[in-house]
């Protein structure tokens, strides 16, 4: 029970990559804060799962693009719990198309949520952690931020953008002993994925050299990694979960 | 002097200095060892204990522990 008395905060923690990872720190001990914004449903069931494993967790609802709304969200946490140790800033969406027709507010809505959310969320978290000298700031980027896909200029901005934060941030927290990393996912078996028709699935696979998608749960492994003391000397850095199929530069 | 002993109750816990340290003169750089990122959490300590809002340029001037002081005590006046 690595986390035992430590507070976590997943954003977007209701389904997918998010739901496994509150399920991983929860089974590490952590009391997890589950954020959603859309599905009270799909957030009640994260934290079911996690408490039918034995873990303690609680939902707390707020749109991470909305700055007013997140920053008071995570006080409220910060005053209830005491503090916040570990941020997973996880939340995220797509709005794909080809640039030539992309609306403006396609490019504003993602990187609203998935770059202006983290840096949001990450400001309003890290004081408790700089006071206590220890804390935890983890990143969920993408694979296409560092190679980049058609169709997905604003989502690969946004996961490149995360990469810069990332590292700014580890070096403006470091001397406060908070670390902060990214975790890059590949191909990744969730809904946002399932969309996808099966020939183009397939075409990607052929592209991964371990041969298959990846799980929720191998994301949640990397950020576990992360979020413990075994990665008491590694800040600023991505973890890539790709199976291979970008092995960085 | 209510101010005044706060404001020192402030430096003493941010800046993890000996109380008998942080007289009116020293500067928090060069006495007190503080480096830019302590300046910041000070500045938002004394805004959270004296409920105020303390704009950059402000917040620039505030290099000793005297300056601190006369900043609270002028916006509580």
């Amino acid at each position: 029970m690595m986390l035992e008395n430590m507070v976590a905060l997943v954003t977007g923690g209701s389904r997918g990559i998010g739901r496994a990872i509150c399920k991983r720190l929860a089974s590490m001990g952590a009391l997890v804060g589950i954020n959603y914004v859309a599905n009270p449903t799909a957030a009640d069931e994260t934290l079911a799962q996690i408490e039918a494993a034995g873990g303690k967790g609680f939902t707390v609802r707020f749109d991470v693009a909305d700055t007013e709304a997140a920053q008071e969200a995570i006080k409220d946490i910060i005053s209830t719990h005491g503090q916040i140790d570990i941020l997973v800033n996880n939340a995220g969406i797509t709005r794909d198309g080809l640039m030539a027709r992309m609306k403006e507010d396609d490019w504003d809505s993602v990187l609203d949520t998935n770059l202006k959310g983290a840096f949001c969320c990450s400001k309003a978290a890290m004081r408790p952690m700089m006071k206590k000298r220890w804390g935890r700031i983890i990143n969920v980027s993408s694979v296409v931020g560092f190679t980049g896909n058609s169709g997905q200029v604003n989502y690969s901005a946004a996961k490149a953008g995360l990469v810069g934060l990332t590292k700014s941030m580890a070096r403006e927290l470091a001397g406060r002993n908070v670390t902060v990393n990214c975790v890059a996912p590949g191909f990744i078996g969730t809904d946002m994925t399932d969309g996808l028709p099966e020939d183009v699935q397939e075409a990607l696979k052929t592209q991964i050299p371990l041969g298959a998608m990846g799980t929720p749960e191998d994301v949640a492994g990397a950020v576990a990694f992360l979020a413990s003391s075994d990665s008491n000397y590694v800040t600023g850095q991505t973890l890539h979960v790709n199976g291979g199929m970008y092995m960085g530069h | 002097m209510a101010v005044e002993d706060k404001m020192i109750d402030i430096i003493v816990e941010q800046l993890s200095v000996d109380r008998d340290k942080v007289v009116p003169g020293a500067s928090f750089v060069d006495d007190l060892g503080a480096d830019s990122l302590d300046l910041v959490e000070l500045i938002m300590a004394m805004e959270e204990e004296f409920d105020v809002e303390i704009p950059d340029e402000e917040a620039e001037k505030i290099v000793t522990v005297q300056n601190a002081i006369d900043f609270v005590a002028k916006i509580q006046d």
